[in-house]
């Protein structure tokens, strides 16, 4: 009960504290000796009706006794007087806006992005260092660092906790957004507590900024792309979308993931998540519309253009126009250090009767992920094993005094082998 | 309770921009200043000369060490700086995305100063 308890309101009851103390640290060790209290009251005393009211009352109680304990000069003591007797207006209530103000801190764009991420996953997601750190394959040590730092910045350079006026609000919204759906990616395909974190976040900032069509977007399109979840891997292998086991699909997902889509579709204010999401739901409703991908892939590079948006989009017109039109796109694209701009170079290819193993091989060079360069590997096995069958089809046509007649059948033995 | 930053200026060594380029900018820099202290902001502003003309000394034991030359070797010293008071960060950025503005392409570090 207490651990279901911290999940739902630590971010809450911090986001409270930090207003409250005006320090994030104090806030932190405030809520979490108020959770440590939990633990040993509630399975005695009973669990509190509002046990988020009861976290954050505790946790101001102990934050004033420490403060009070702590004192040695007359500031500390007027600062724990001010905690004793002034009545915070809401504070066990519903104060939506303190949440919201901790999510603009810890996404500040003077922060570094990793920082950013750290911070929220920490602050509003209640993640210890340890567990932070160990989703992002960095050591403990240097994510406490981090963490401290950031930490550090926000006190010294006074980076302050409020949401930002409405001049300011599209482009700091946009850097929630960003950290958001980077934790989530950082999740998707083989961690899925950071996925499901991430679209925990994605719902208090939809509960949050209920007007806000690109938060919806950002939910649709996560909900969305978590609905495969189960169906992406298969062995600990990538299973590609049109490969996949439809049955291992999340229908709740799938139906929560398209209703907010239409939602959304229904304000007219379109964004890149909104369109990505609906990029997805046109997935979700199989077979594939792929025109309807295309023109939505249009519309994401009229408003949102970059190169790997265009990668993207060459894929769905590959199956609208075909592999030598799609081709023809993606060899515009600047994106040699990107794994996929390769991998989908190596499936055109293929699909063009061409040898695709150099851009398989380039894929590989620069895949990171495990799973991802296992598909890599796989591919590149048979693609090699087809090339050899082709070079020995080719030297024995070389013999043939007729080859435009035996070529195909040859071709055809040369597989089987 | 307000908080001082120093907005400094880098600028890379060697000549000054020629006066058709440079006048401008020391305009447009005067007028932001000008604008600073009319609001309130303006704590001190300097503009200094080049690096090469820096002296460093460095205490050891008694003796002081003094060397010819910037503390940093380097392509880019600070140039000046202004010091401003500002409520937070955000109004502190806002104040050095102006100054960038100004002396653009010069970058413009905004940094907290403790005391």
């Amino acid at each position: 009960m207490v651990e279901e308890v911290f999940r739902a309101e630590y971010g809450r009851a911090v986001s409270v504290l930090t207003r409250v103390l005006g320090d994030i640290d104090l806030a932190e060790d405030a809520v979490q000796d108020a959770f440590a209290t939990a633990v040993r009251r509630w399975p005695v005393d009973g669990v509190p009706a509002s046990p988020a009211g009861w976290i954050i009352t505790t946790a101001r109680n102990r934050a004033v006794d420490r403060l009070r304990r702590a004192a040695k000069g007359a500031e500390k003591h007027a600062q724990a007087a001010l905690l004793a007797h002034e009545p915070e207006e809401g504070e066990v209530g519903d104060v939506p806006d303190d949440r919201l103000r901790l999510i603009f801190t810890c996404c500040h764009p003077s922060l570094a992005p990793q920082a950013r991420v750290a911070l929220t996953l920490k602050l509003l997601g209640g993640l210890s260092t340890a567990e932070i750190a160990r989703a992002f394959l960095v050591a403990e040590t240097t994510m406490a660092q981090r963490i401290v730092r950031a930490k550090g910045k926000i006190r010294a350079a006074r980076i302050p906790y409020r949401v930002p006026r409405d001049a300011d609000l599209p482009a700091r919204l946009e850097a929630v957004l960003a950290v958001v759906y980077l934790i989530f990616n950082e999740g998707w395909l083989d961690r899925a507590d950071l996925a499901d974190e991430a679209i925990r976040l994605g719902r208090v900032l939809a509960e949050l900024m209920p007007d806000e069509p690109e938060v919806w977007g950002l939910l649709a399109l996560m909900l969305l792309v978590a609905s495969r979840r189960e169906a992406r891997l298969r062995d600990g292998e990538i299973v590609l979308l049109r490969d996949q086991d439809r049955s291992l699909w999340n229908a709740a997902l799938v139906a929560e993931g398209q209703d907010l889509v239409r939602r959304c579709l229904r304000w007219n204010r379109p964004g890149p998540y909104q369109i990505q999401a609906a990029i997805n739901a046109v997935h979700s409703d199989p077979p594939t519309d792929w025109h309807q991908v295309v023109a939505l892939y249009n519309q994401l590079m009229a408003i949102a253009p970059s190169p790997v948006v265009a990668l993207h989009r060459a894929v769905a017109v590959a199956e609208v126009e075909g592999p030598a039109v799609a081709l023809l796109e993606v060899d515009t694209l600047d994106l040699d250090r990107y794994h996929l701009f390769h991998a989908v170079r190596a499936d055109l290819l293929q699909r063009l009767g061409k040898n695709p193993v150099p851009a398989l091989e380039a894929a590989l060079e620069r895949a990171e992920h495990p799973a991802e360069r296992d598909l890599l590997r796989t591919r590149l096995g048979l693609a090699a094993a087809d090339q050899q069958d082709r070079a020995d089809d080719d030297h024995q046509r070389d013999h043939d005094p007729h080859p435009d007649r035996h070529a195909a059948g040859l071709r055809r033995r040369g597989r089987r082998r | 309770m307000t908080q001082k930053y120093l907005l400094g200026i880098y600028q890379p060594d060697g000549e000054a921009p020629p006066p058709e380029v440079l006048d401008p900018i020391m305009e447009n820099l005067a007028a932001l200043n000008e604008e600073m202290r009319a609001k309130g902001v303006w704590v001190f502003a300097v503009g200094l000369h080049p690096p090469s003309t820096a002296t460093v000394l460095r205490a050891e034991g008694d003796d002081v060490l003094m060397t010819d030359g910037p503390f940093t070797e380097g392509k880019e010293h600070i140039g000046g700086f202004t010091v401003i008071r500002a409520e937070d960060l955000d109004e502190a950025l806002e104040w050095g995305r102006r100054l960038a503005g100004v002396l653009s392409p010069l970058p413009v570090e905004v940094r907290p100063i403790a005391v």
